[in-house]
């Protein structure tokens, strides 16, 4: 059945029993929202020099949604950033490949339990849902970065 | 198969819509039940477009050519139908638009540039309420942002009623106008007009009805309605999309200020200055959707010939069955009124803590087609604190069949996600 290539059981797993859920101290927090649905979320990201000390969130969404939040944090918390950036990419271009990719082992190996979301690229209006936590974290840490940024500028300027 | 007083014959109502026999997902049957986004259209308001654009497809109100009379003629024709439809006092009242929105954001301007007594200024309150379409919220918010005019609301009960306790406090002497939708899209509730008209009367305020969800399941009569303008759109009533209506009363569209300028709106032009028609062609800028108003002239005609009051208690008994049948599903909690009583034929729920997005998907699966999410009315969900809801909404063609195949999708959903 075609719904099962959509709700993996990693996915429900997730859904069920979320990883880092709950807003922590962080660099920055972004909102983001997805109008056509009404699903939220509201994340901060934590750094330490170049690693990813905590991504923590609170939100309210579908499972697809709620479940991708949980397994980028699994993923991304403990990376440095430039990996952690990849990973996001690899998760992007596989969520708009309208299930014509099928992820190999270098891809698995990148994605890990993301990799579950390849079923859901099939339906258009589900991936902005297993997006939505990933655009929050790369918005959040960009402002992460120019606030670290200009207040090192301020510094050298001084 | 379950039989109710009041239902029409579906049987034979269903073959007049071609989508309806359609699979989707390997083979399962289609259950459509997301009406109050769209309805499905009849061969016949496809057999009037079809013929429009094979016979007489021609511009309007210009030529002098056989085929821009036929054309004019049979634009202006569907104007007497509509007109007739919400029996209007007269066809120049009947104002086409491209759809509900676009008839709501047109009042909402012409009030801003219009001159007293309707001008809508600084010193002066809209009133909507907190169960409105974003149709009917954001044009106002629009007004009063360009204004400086109060914008207040009726907030909603528990039971997914308006909240007219208050109504003298909400509705002043400072009210311009109040705007407020006859039956909501999300909630299904249908509103006590003649309440809310009495008291906007008794300020002098103009009164703005949102008819959209209303249009296609009930009689509707303006004059009975006591409004100054009604909107509604074509695409929920069987006709296509891009044609909406504006009623307004006579005597205000001739004193308002134009909307949208351009070709068919005008009587003269200079290079200074120009002169407007008469309504309702002040207020049709441009080459108006002439197929899309012949169609909704068939479609009009199409629910004239089975009866607004038999599609009304059709969807009456359908809604009551659906209601009975919804509260028996476990943790199911209907979003609206739990009666059948002045309620319409959407109905909105939540289903545990599943949400309504997972709640469509595993829907679809099983050919049932229903809307989730805010509807376009997320304040409503703000106030029952939830992020959204699952939404089944009827019409003539629904059955209870339907209904039953709904109840045991919902059955499937919580054993997924159990």
């Amino acid at each position: 059945m075609k719904l099962d290539s959509m709700y993996q059981d990693v996915i429900l797993d997730h859904y069920k029993h979320p990883h880092g859920r709950g807003l922590r101290d962080g660099d920055a927090e972004v909102h983001h929202v997805n109008p056509t649905c009404g699903d939220e979320i509201t994340l901060r990201v934590r750094l330490a020099g170049t690693t990813i000390e905590d991504v923590s969130y609170e939100g309210q969404g579908c499972s697809i949604s709620q479940a991708s939040a949980s397994v980028l944090n699994e993923l991304l918390v403990g990376k440095e950033i430039d990996e952690a950036r990849r990973v996001q990419e690899v998760f992007l271009e596989l969520m708009q490949s309208k299930g014509k990719l099928e992820p190999d082992d270098a891809m698995e190996e990148v994605l890990e339990d993301a990799v579950a979301f390849a079923g859901v690229s099939k339906y258009p209006a589900r991936v902005k849902c297993a997006l939505l936590s990933w655009m929050a974290w790369k918005d959040a840490t960009a402002q992460a970065l120019s606030q670290g940024g200009t207040t090192s500028t301020q510094e050298g300027t001084a | 198969m379950t039989h109710l007083p009041g239902l029409l014959d579906t049987e034979a109502i269903r073959k007049d819509f071609p989508l309806l026999d359609r699979t989707v997902h390997d083979g399962k049957k289609l259950v459509y039940l997301d009406n109050a986004a769209t309805s499905q259209k009849p061969r016949q308001v496809l057999d009037a477009l079809n013929d429009y654009y094979e016979k007489s497809n021609a511009n309007v109100h210009r030529g002098v050519h056989t085929l821009a009379e036929e054309a004019t003629a049979l634009y202006e024709g569907a104007r007497d139908r509509v007109a007739a439809f919400v029996n209007a006092p007269s066809r120049d009242e009947v104002v086409f638009t491209k759809n509900a929105s676009e008839s709501l954001n047109l009042v909402a301007n012409m009030l801003g540039w219009a001159d007293e007594p309707y001008r809508v200024d600084r010193d002066t309150e809209i009133v909507i309420t907190e169960m409105e379409h974003h149709s009917n919220i954001v044009p106002w918010q629009l007004l009063a942002q360009r204004t400086g005019a109060k914008l207040k609301w009726f907030g909603l009960t528990d039971e997914g009623r308006l909240d007219l306790s208050r109504i003298d406090e909400v509705i002043t002497e400072r009210t311009k106008v109040v705007s407020f939708v006859l039956v909501s899209n999300i909630l299904g509730t249908v509103n006590p007009v003649e309440t809310i008209v009495r008291r906007a009367q008794e300020v002098g305020a103009l009164v703005v009805i949102d008819a959209s969800q209303a249009a296609p399941h009930m009689p509707l009569d303006v004059q009975a309605l006591g409004a100054d303008f009604v909107a509604f759109t074509g695409h929920k009533m069987c006709a296509p999309t891009g044609i909406g209506v504006l009623w307004g009363r006579q005597e205000l569209l001739e004193d308002l200020p134009p909307f949208l300028g351009g070709g068919e709106m005008i009587e003269t032009v200079t290079m200074s200055s120009s002169t407007y028609a008469p309504a309702p062609h002040k207020f049709e800028a441009g080459t108006p959707p002439i197929a899309q108003a012949v169609g909704l002239g068939a479609a009009v005609d199409y629910l004239s010939a089975i009866g607004m009051d038999r599609i009304e208690a059709h969807e009456h008994a359908l809604v009551q069955y659906a209601v009975d049948r919804l509260c028996q599903v476990p943790d199911l909690r209907i979003i609206g009124p739990v009666t059948a009583e002045d309620r319409g034929a959407a109905i909105s729920f939540t289903l545990g803590d599943i949400h309504p997005h997972d709640v469509g998907q595993v829907l679809d699966e099983q050919g049932i087609a229903v809307r989730v999410g805010h509807h376009c009315a997320r304040p409503v969900c703000l106030r029952y604190g939830i992020p959204a809801t699952t939404r089944a909404s009827f019409y003539l063609y629904s059955t209870p069949a339907d209904v039953d195949a709904l109840v045991d999708g919902l059955e499937h959903v919580r054993n997924f996600f159990g």
